[in-house]
């Protein structure tokens, strides 16, 4: 094996073993074996480097390296269809793995670092991942070209043939694929004209769906190797708090209990196997630290937000004149305040990670990376090795919703942490519970917003005021944009607008959650308008299409949406219909969904028309997908979610039964429709979510005259 | 020691009686296609058949299998398990997958007792497993696909 860097400031290649190999970085063997093989990751001494970018093997595969962490969301797929329109390779070739983690070489180009998050994943690697494809293409046909003594432009491919007419040759790329690798690659590759795309655009089946059906898929909780410690940590009830004192008596008479540690987290128990470890936890008696917890309740911490209210606040739009404009005679004014609950990711498989420690003293790290850099640190620097010598195995996971993507990596902190305090002769793997993560905190934030807003008589919104009150999910003491992201750049033409910002600070971590801030400001404007409008009489389609910006893709998925729901029909007895527009990471989406009263009071949503326009469609199949999932998620919390803090600041959920999961009995048939758009793609992760709280909260209000002021509609749990 | 079968393989367990189902299959067995989704039968990622019915792993002491046919996702056989398996790939229903070798499970009983189900059939036998991704629209539309699929 030979590793053989041509260049490190174009894309360089090498010659593995088995065929042709485009990238620039080093990959642990076992890993990728992992990962292509779904089996799991054998013996560390078997580890062998090589790079890979984009690998054609002698067997005709194509696989493709994912720099971006495949959690459902689509990636593999996506970037494979990028490699295979430009290589015009068969789609039956295609195969995807993770990258290992490189912050340079496989760095997310919106950010700087590698990473999965904002829905960046086919926005930032358009070009990139296509550029790789067309280099392999022209390695292959200069190969061929060479092989066959005819001129390369002379050459064609199609399907994954590489063919030349004049001499009747033809090869398939696996039998190229050695020569190929020493073939120089071209400097500047010509990419095609999307016109002539032939992959690009079709609803081409996921790349990892066969290893989800048979059970073979290998998550991080999967890895289990032998000799495996199993650890779980016993976390506070109230955030801040701190370990005063633990006794671990019960604990350690556990059969398979190995040993009970303190560490800056919490206690940790560790056991030969999980059901060991998660009964150690259980008999662990541990007395809290409250000095520095947050100790105030939800209620509280709501009288708190309203009188943040009166500071100065910070401002992040200002247009026209606010005051003066309310003043104005004949106008209809409206003012509510909004507040939303801290809300859980709650991603089917909760947080966990793998440590094996190889023959030669370096690690392999395994878990669910939306930033392997950044973990990958995190664990070198916990457990006091060079960054080098610890290979960050991204594994797909199960789930995330924003969860997985942490700054400074604090849930890899306490990972490495509970790994570096053994004597690191054992595998370990620290997995969290559902309680860990109902009860873990990074939430999206609890948020309030004031509105008021003034509707003239010709039902136009001619002044508009908001505050928002909660944490800053990046930490900020001046304007978080995420904080205001959707309000302060509101897409109706209002003339006289003021968003103002308040940041709180509490002991209570924040995390971006699936759509960030237009979680709330999405709902907060599409509803607070649509009453705005239904006061003034007006048809809240017709109303939002009056005031919509010149931007004309607004329009125009709120235009698709009505059309596809037949918006103006008559609707059945008993049912209404509400409506909603938000864009969010450059994609616009409209949704109108029909609600009725259920049984118990709780509304029931019967169908969403979704419309979406992320610019070009790389693949239908999974744009669909991501609009009927991000449905299913927005409407799941809006409807029952809400991680709330009792008496004393006490964390009052802790699974799936205080903390609702839409079920299959509630989902509502989604109907989606992709715009037609020569535009640069955008993402589908998040934008789905957005739209479907608002339009519910609409289509309710106007069929029970109860405008929604609190989330979730139906009421949980609060002391 | 606790004696039953797992995917037609005579197996016995001498651990703690307590141990779930669940961690027997996953920790000593090492087929992990069964899944921790939350402990308490609250999610279904755990789902597999004891018996030929439905069962959540995670909450069934393994003292409670003794001498019982445990099926697991990786074991799952028959006219039913090859129509779904077929139908969940024609649709491309996982997203994360992480829900979805219970949420398989689940589908080939009801399909084993209801071959023909209805969508409230659907949601009676579906209703126990979460699905975080939300694929609960393709998971109705796989089921009616696999049950059409039999039928010819």
């Amino acid at each position: 094996m030979t590793i053989q860097a041509i260049s490190t400031t174009r894309r360089a290649f090498l010659a593995g073993s088995g065929g042709l190999v485009i990238g620039f970085t080093l990959v642990p063997k076992i890993a990728a074996f992992a990962a292509e093989s779904g089996e799991q990751a054998g013996g560390p001494d078997e580890l062998i480097a090589l790079n890979t970018f984009v690998k054609v093997g002698t067997d005709n595969t194509v696989t493709v390296l994912s720099k971006h962490i495949e959690m459902g969301q689509g990636p593999f797929t996506g970037l494979a269809t990028l490699v295979a329109e430009e290589l015009d390779a068969d789609w039956e070739q295609m195969r995807a793995v993770h990258s290992p983690a490189d912050d340079k070489i496989y760095a997310n180009l919106a950010f700087g670092l590698q990473g999965t998050g904002g829905s960046t994943s086919i926005a930032n690697s358009y070009e990139q991942f296509r550029k790789a494809g067309a280099t392999v293409r022209a390695m292959l046909v200069a190969a061929a070209a060479d092989e066959w003594s005819v001129p390369a432009s002379e050459i064609t491919v199609e399907k994954g043939r590489v063919k030349h007419a004049g001499s009747g040759r033809e090869s398939g790329f696996g039998a190229l694929s050695t020569k190929a690798a020493t073939m120089k690659p071209p400097v500047d590759v010509k990419l095609k004209d999307p016109a002539t795309f032939t992959l690009i655009g079709q609803e081409l089946p996921k790349l990892d769906t066969v290893s989800k059906t048979n059970g073979k898929a290998i998550f991080t909780l999967d890895i289990v190797p032998d000799n495996l410690l199993v650890a779980v940590v016993a976390h506070p009830d109230h955030f801040g708090a701190a370990v005063k004192s633990f006794d671990d008596s019960e604990t350690r008479k556990v059969k398979g209990v190995v040993d009970v540690k303190q560490l800056p987290q919490g206690v940790a128990v560790y056991a030969d196997n999980t059901f060991a470890a998660l009964k150690g936890r259980s008999v662990l008696k541990v007395d809290w630290d409250l000095s520095n917890a947050e100790t105030r309740s939800s209620e509280q911490l709501a009288t708190d937000y309203a009188k943040a209210l009166t500071d100065k606040g910070i401002i992040a739009a200002d247009k026209g004149d606010v005051e003066k404009a309310f003043g104005e005679n004949g106008l209809k004014i409206l003012e509510a305040q909004i507040v939303f609950p801290f809300l859980a990711h709650a991603p089917m498989e909760p947080l966990d990670a793998v440590f094996i420690k190889a023959a030669d003293g370096s690690l392999d790290v395994y878990n669910g990376a939306q930033f392997p850099g950044m973990d990958r640190n995190t664990a070198a620097k916990v457990v006091g090795l060079d960054p080098s010598k610890v290979r960050l195995n991204t594994q797909i996971t199960g789930g995330s919703f924003g969860r997985k993507a942490q700054f400074g990596s604090p849930y890899m902190q306490e990972a490495a942490t509970v790994y570096a305090a053994t004597d690191r002769s054992r595998p370990v793997k620290h997995m969290w519970t559902r309680e860990d993560d109902i009860r873990g905190g990074y939430y999206r934030p609890m948020y309030l917003h004031k509105m008021r807003g003034a509707i003239n008589a010709d039902g136009r919104i001619v002044a508009w005021d908001q505050a928002i009150v909660g944490q800053s999910i990046l930490g900020k003491a001046d304007l978080d944009s995420t904080s205001v992201e959707g309000a302060s750049e509101l897409p109706y033409d209002v003339p006289n607008l003021r968003v103002v910002s308040h940041n709180v600070k509490l002991a209570v971590p924040p995390l971006w959650w699936r759509s960030v801030g237009h979680t709330h400001t999405g709902f907060a404007v599409e509803t607070f308008l649509d009453e705005l409008f239904q006061m003034a009489g007006k048809d809240p389609v017709e109303a939002r299409l009056q005031q919509l910006t010149e931007d004309p893709r607004y329009a125009g998925v709120l235009k698709k949406a009505a059309e596809l729901a037949d918006w103006g029909a008559k609707v059945p007895e008993g049912r209404q219909r509400g409506v909603a527009v938000v864009k969010s990471f450059g994609t616009y989406v409209g949704q109108v969904v029909e609600v009725s009263a259920g049984a118990d009071g709780v509304p029931r949503v019967h169908k969403v028309w979704c419309a979406v326009d992320c610019g070009i469609a790389i693949n239908p199949n999974v744009i669909k997908a991501q609009m009927e999932g991000g449905i299913g998620y927005g409407l799941g919390a809006v409807l029952f979610d809400a991680v709330t803090l009792g008496k004393g600041g006490s964390i009052m959920q802790s699974n799936f039964h205080d903390y609702r999961s839409i079920r299959i009995n509630e989902m509502p048939h989604v109907e989606v429709a992709i715009i037609k758009s020569g535009e640069r793609p955008t993402g589908v992760g998040e934008p789905g979510v957005p739209p479907v709280g608002p339009a519910t909260a609409n289509a309710w209000r106007r069929l029970t005259g109860s405008p929604v002021r609190s989330l979730p509609i139906v009421a949980v749990a609060t002391s | 020691m606790v004696t039953f079968t797992l995917n037609g393989q005579t197996t016995t367990f001498d651990g703690d009686p307590d141990t779930p189902l669940l961690w027997v299959i996953r920790d000593f067995e090492k087929l992990t296609g069964t899944k921790y989704g939350c402990g308490v039968a609250q999610c279904g990622a755990c789902t597999v058949h004891m018996d030929g019915f439905t069962r959540r792993s995670c909450i069934t002491p393994i003292s409670a299998a003794e001498g019982s046919d445990i099926v697991t996702v990786e074991g799952v056989e028959g006219k039913e398990a090859e129509a779904v398996r077929a139908a969940w790939i024609a649709i491309d229903v996982p997203q994360c997958g992480y829900c979805q070798s219970g949420q398989i499970m689940s589908a080939v009983s009801l399909l084993q007792n209801i071959p023909k189900p209805t969508d409230e059939d659907i949601d009676g036998a579906m209703a126990g497993n979460i699905c975080r991704c939300a694929t609960y629209h393709r998971i109705r539309a796989a089921i009616h696909n696999a049950a059409a699929s039999m039928e010819g």
